[in-house]
């Protein structure tokens, strides 16, 4: 397969991946030794829902945006929640807020346990999936569909489901969990911490590519909580801003590409959100536990190695089903379930970490709170030229590979981001090209 | 590996259309199943799962999502020549699913509402169910689906039977785990007379109408739902609003839909 000649002679086409699904594409042409140019196609059919919001009513937004994503519909529900009352100028209590984030816990668990043990664990094994590397390692994959269904159950207990919950609306819950029914999780979460602990043990023994990015990294913060549902956004070049200011400092672009729009700060920077970035600007937050366990699995207080974003998911992992412990402990069921949103004209904001990375929300509404206008802007979205950026550096640095063996770790690089674009890390079709 | 002493699995393909990857990730949402699942069958075809890549034929395929594109167009004849059993999963599949909204407006308007520049953007003017462009064999109903059902229907299908799955509405279901009727109760707007059960009524369960995800039950009475909902106080156009959301194209829903967006039509 590995045309092993000159590089400043060589032009191979490699269609890596025998995929012909529409999704994405990603090419990667390599001129004289040298990676000139990569990008990320992206062919996920469009399906505009900033268009058909309009004209819907604010209290039908949160089960619309839902159908976004399949692997993290509370994130839209979460974000658009908090962009929708902050137009209508009301704040929910604190036992709702607790309520959010225990909901946003159990997506984290899912997703996490999913990206690690089905989606990312695969790639350091040579496997093709987790099938072939339950054959190798039966006890890691059921550890991950344990932590799974464990995230899973929390969000049913809360959300009334696990994909597209539909127990959230604008101001709260259609009902409160009692104390009972969230009680019975506390086992199965006790052993999810575990597992989780005994996955990053896992993870933190994988074999890593050498790699070392200077990020940008954008987050959420909160002063006291390691930030999921709420808090302002940091930088880590010292900006702290509010959910508007993200939103007006960032800038999307539309490339002949892509149906993904493409976001830069300020409209010139790349940027990262996601896992790593909140590890670097929150690692304070994390609980004691987290903590040393990222310490433990050889995490210093930032981590510049994509590749090493398995690590930090799992320490997010481990933290999730703590978080998520301690909200049930403290539980009090809000009394009502929510607070009363009435439709107002307004333009509101709201940002949460959505497991693959930030998200936020725009709405404008009109005097009786019809959707006028809405702005939805992803993590990967945002991740894009990040991503490219990557895949630059990586092919760069491993042009000695073979054809097919680079082709895996272009992948491997864009799967360090878990990619909603379809919501699925394995969406790409490779060609590397060298001339 | 030797071809004559391998035993013959059935071999199960997994396709995505524009959807949100839900009912895919229903799949592996069957955590205690999914292992003897994989074991049953040989996965030929799943990106959400698998970089591995097996050419057709496929015993089952299972498909996701809506046809939007002309490429899709061609993509759903191919797979379904390749597919001995064709079984579409979940809203976008079987009525077009959410995006099917813009069946209802202009698709150039929409664009330009979302991108700039609206001459990269290649799409169809109408969000379809896979049924109107190749035969079915099978359609499970949800948004998302439910993953019980799913496992019905690949056993179903691996076994050679017709899955069991119920076509009677939701209130059947709030009845069975006796909840309480929040139409009647409490005169909550709620879609569970037409909706074809499946999620187990969870909807009125949190103390909520049923907003339809799983589509129309068989044999909906739809027109007389509208007005007994008109009665109870909901305007016509939030009547016509609840039967325009993730299963705006199926016929029993659309009409209605079409019938209440004008404050005048009366009937």
């Amino acid at each position: 397969m590995s045309h092993q000649r000159p590089a400043d002679s060589r032009i191979v086409k490699v269609e890596g991946l025998a995929r012909v699904e529409g999704e994405g594409t990603l090419r990667v042409e390599v001129s004289d030794g040298v990676v000139e140019r990569v990008e990320l196609e992206i062919f996920e059919p469009p399906r505009f829902f900033e268009a058909f919001l309009q004209g819907r009513r604010h209290t039908e937004v949160t089960d619309i945006v839902a159908r976004i994503c399949g692997i993290c519909p509370v994130a839209y529900q979460m974000s658009a929640s908090l962009a929708i009352e902050d137009a209508c100028k009301v704040a929910v209590t604190d036992q709702i807020t607790a309520l959010r984030r225990l909901l946003y816990c159990g997506e984290w668990i899912q997703s996490h346990a999913l990206h690690i043990h089905f989606l990312h664990a695969p790639d350091f094994f040579g496997c093709a999936d987790a099938v072939e590397l339950a054959g190798l390692d039966l006890a890691a994959v059921q550890r991950g569909l344990d932590i799974k269904k464990t995230g899973n159950h929390l969000m049913e207990a809360v959300g009334g489901r696990a994909i597209h919950p539909v127990n959230v609306r604008v101001g709260g819950f259609h009902r409160a969990p009692s104390p009972e029914e969230l009680n019975v999780l506390v086992e199965p979460l006790r052993r999810a911490r575990d597992e989780a602990l005994t996955s990053l043990e896992w993870v933190a023994g994988f074999e890593f590519p050498d790699i070392e990015i200077d990020y940008r990294f954008v987050s959420l913060r909160h002063p006291d909580y390691y930030a999921i549902d709420s808090g302002r956004i940091a930088t880590s070049d010292g900006l702290d801003l509010d959910a508007k200011g993200i939103a007006e400092l960032v800038v999307e672009e539309h490339v002949s590409r892509s149906t993904a729009l493409h976001a830069r700060l300020a409209g010139k920077d790349v940027y990262l959100t996601g896992p790593l970035s909140r590890y670097a600007l929150n690692s304070a937050q994390l609980s004691p536990l987290a903590r040393e366990a990222a310490a433990a699995a050889g995490l210093g207080a930032v981590c510049n190695n994509p590749f090493r974003s398995i690590i930090v998911r799992a320490v997010e992992l481990v933290y999730a089903c703590e978080e998520a412990l301690r909200l049930i402990e403290a539980y009090e069921p809000p009394n009502p379930s929510y607070v009363e949103v009435p439709g107002t004209a307004g333009v509101g904001y709201g940002a949460t970490e959505a497991p693959r990375g930030m998200l936020f929300h725009r709405y404008e509404l009109d005097e009786e709170g019809l959707v006028r206008t809405a702005r939805i802007v992803p993590p990967t979205s945002q991740n894009q030229l990040s991503i490219e950026d990557d895949l630059r550096r990586v092919a760069q640095a491993n042009l000695s590979l073979s054809d097919e063996d680079l082709t895996w770790l272009c992948e491997q690089t864009v799967r360090n981001y878990d990619p909603c674009i379809s919501c699925a890390a394995h969406f790409l079709d490779v060609s590397v090209e060298r001339r | 590996m030797s071809e004559s002493t391998v035993v013959t699995q059935p071999t199960l393909a997994v396709w995505k259309f524009a959807s949100c990857d839900g009912c895919q990730l229903s799949l592996l949402d069957c955590e205690d199943e999914l292992l003897g699942v994989v074991g049953a069958v040989k996965i030929s075809h799943f990106t959400e799962l698998s970089r591995a890549e097996e050419e057709g034929p496929f015993d089952v395929s299972l498909v996701e999502g809506s046809i939007t594109t002309a490429y899709d167009m061609a993509r759903i004849r191919e797979i379904r020549r390749a597919s001995s059993l064709l079984v579409t999963i979940g809203a976008c599949a079987t009525s077009g699913g959410i995006q099917a909204l813009r069946n209802y407006a202009d698709i150039g308007g929409y664009i330009s509402a979302v991108y700039a520049h609206p001459q990269y953007i290649s799409t169809l003017a109408q969000s379809t169910p896979i049924s109107d462009h190749v035969a079915v064999d099978f359609e499970l109903r949800g948004c998302p689906i439910d993953r019980h059902q799913l496992l019905e229907v690949i056993t179903a299908c691996l076994t050679g039977r017709k899955p069991v799955i119920p076509g009677h509405s939701v209130c059947q279901e709030c009845k069975g785990r006796g909840t309480v009727c929040v139409l009647v109760a409490h005169g909550t707007p709620c879609l569970g007379p037409v909706t074809r059960a499946g999620c187990g009524a969870l909807c009125p369960a949190v103390n909520r109408g049923c907003y339809g995800c799983f589509g129309p039950a068989d044999t909906a009475n739809t027109s007389s739902l509208a007005r007994q909902l008109t009665a109870l106080g909901t305007s016509r156009i939030d009547v016509s609003r609840l039967f325009r959301t993730f299963n705006a194209g199926a016929p029993a829903f659309r009409e209605e839909s079409l019938t209440y967006e004008s404050p005048e039509t009366g009937r």
